[in-house]
């Protein structure tokens, strides 16, 4: 597990967009780079054919065991799996609950 | 290279005939490969071919059985069990004269214990299946459909339950609610971090790569090497 320095610095941020970008990347076998162009409106399941349910279960269980979060199956919508913003914007509120 | 293997009916039945994908000359070292398991299988199929054939150039044999309910198998998934796929890989060893084994992902959860070998990158039951439930529940979601995984975990213990495609009967739905791999003596682990990169089975798409099949051919070649002297 990758430890996330604090989420509330600008430099926590950064670090979990690196760390999200690039899960991605491994699971959709993309360079980091291509990875690094992905924005808040970038289109995942359902947007990407490759995208299909067993993937997005294989990224769920990934972004536990790499941050260290549990993810509840309550917690699993169409919204934080529509965009990458939505993604990122779910595991920042896992990471820092308040 | 493509033939096939007889497994022994636990029935004390006529044997059934499965596939087996192996690089066999008659050599010295004989690695048995035990596959991951469903969906990891077909993403780390091609990577666990590549393996075999660099363990080939360097002198090793490696013989791939298919277990009953997989691949090409004749065999119904639905009635396969945990203790039934791990006496056919005994099986498998004794009858194919394997003298190391190589687990890949779930394949520790049916490693023969009496060889020296390998897990790489080892998955364990209760893991695999929460993965499965978990896709289950996003497609059926997609669906409009409702599931919770305490439901389809008690539907797949009483009656077994399709996952991602996946027909897994009840024996070996308990069964993987607890397995985990267990190092045998003479057995030891190879982390993913070994290989560098990351694991093909996350991979959306089933994919390969050559320095990862690089890797772990030269480290279970350089470990085989080891052994013998």
């Amino acid at each position: 597990m990758t430890t996330l320095p604090n989420i509330d610095s600008a430099a926590g941020e950064a670090a979990l967009d690196r760390e999200l970008k690039g899960l991605i990347a491994d699971v959709l076998g993309l360079d980091l780079a291509q990875a690094e162009s992905f924005g808040p409106d970038t289109g995942l399941f359902g947007h990407l054919p490759e995208l299909d349910s067993m993937a997005v279960a294989g990224l769920l269980t990934e972004m536990e065991d790499r941050l260290g979060i549990v993810i509840e199956d309550d917690d699993v919508d169409g919204e934080m799996l529509e965009t990458y913003g939505g993604l990122l914007a779910f595991a920042r509120a896992k990471l820092d609950p308040r | 290279m493509i033939s096939t293997w007889n497994i022994p009916a636990s029935d004390g039945g006529l044997p059934g005939e499965e596939l087996l994908v192996s690089f066999d000359r008659g050599r010295q070292s004989r690695l048995l490969i035990c596959p991951g398991w469903f969906d990891e299988a077909n993403k780390l199929r091609r990577f666990t071919l590549e393996v075999m054939r660099r363990l080939d150039r360097v002198g090793i044999d490696t013989l791939l059985p298919d277990l009953p309910g997989c691949n090409e198998s004749t065999a119904p998934l639905e009635n396969q069990t945990l203790e039934g796929w791990r006496a056919g890989m005994v099986s498998a060893a004794d009858l194919l004269g394997a003298t190391h084994v190589l687990a890949i992902r779930a394949g520790a959860l049916v490693v023969p214990s009496a060889l020296p070998g390998w897990h790489y990158a080892a998955q364990s039951g209760p893991k695999l299946l929460r993965g499965m439930i978990r896709a289950r529940i996003i497609a059926s979601r997609e669906a409009g459909i409702a599931e919770t995984s305490k439901e389809l975990i008690a539907r797949g213990k009483d009656a077994g339950l399709v996952l991602a495609g996946w027909p897994i009967g009840p024996a070996l739905f308990r069964a993987m609610e607890t397995a985990e791999p267990a190092l045998a003596p003479g057995q030891s682990d190879i982390a993913q971090s070994a290989l560098g990169g990351t694991g093909l089975w996350l991979r959306a798409e089933p994919d390969e790569d050559a320095g990862q099949a690089d890797h772990l051919a030269a480290l279970v070649a350089k470990k085989i090497a080891e052994t013998a002297q």
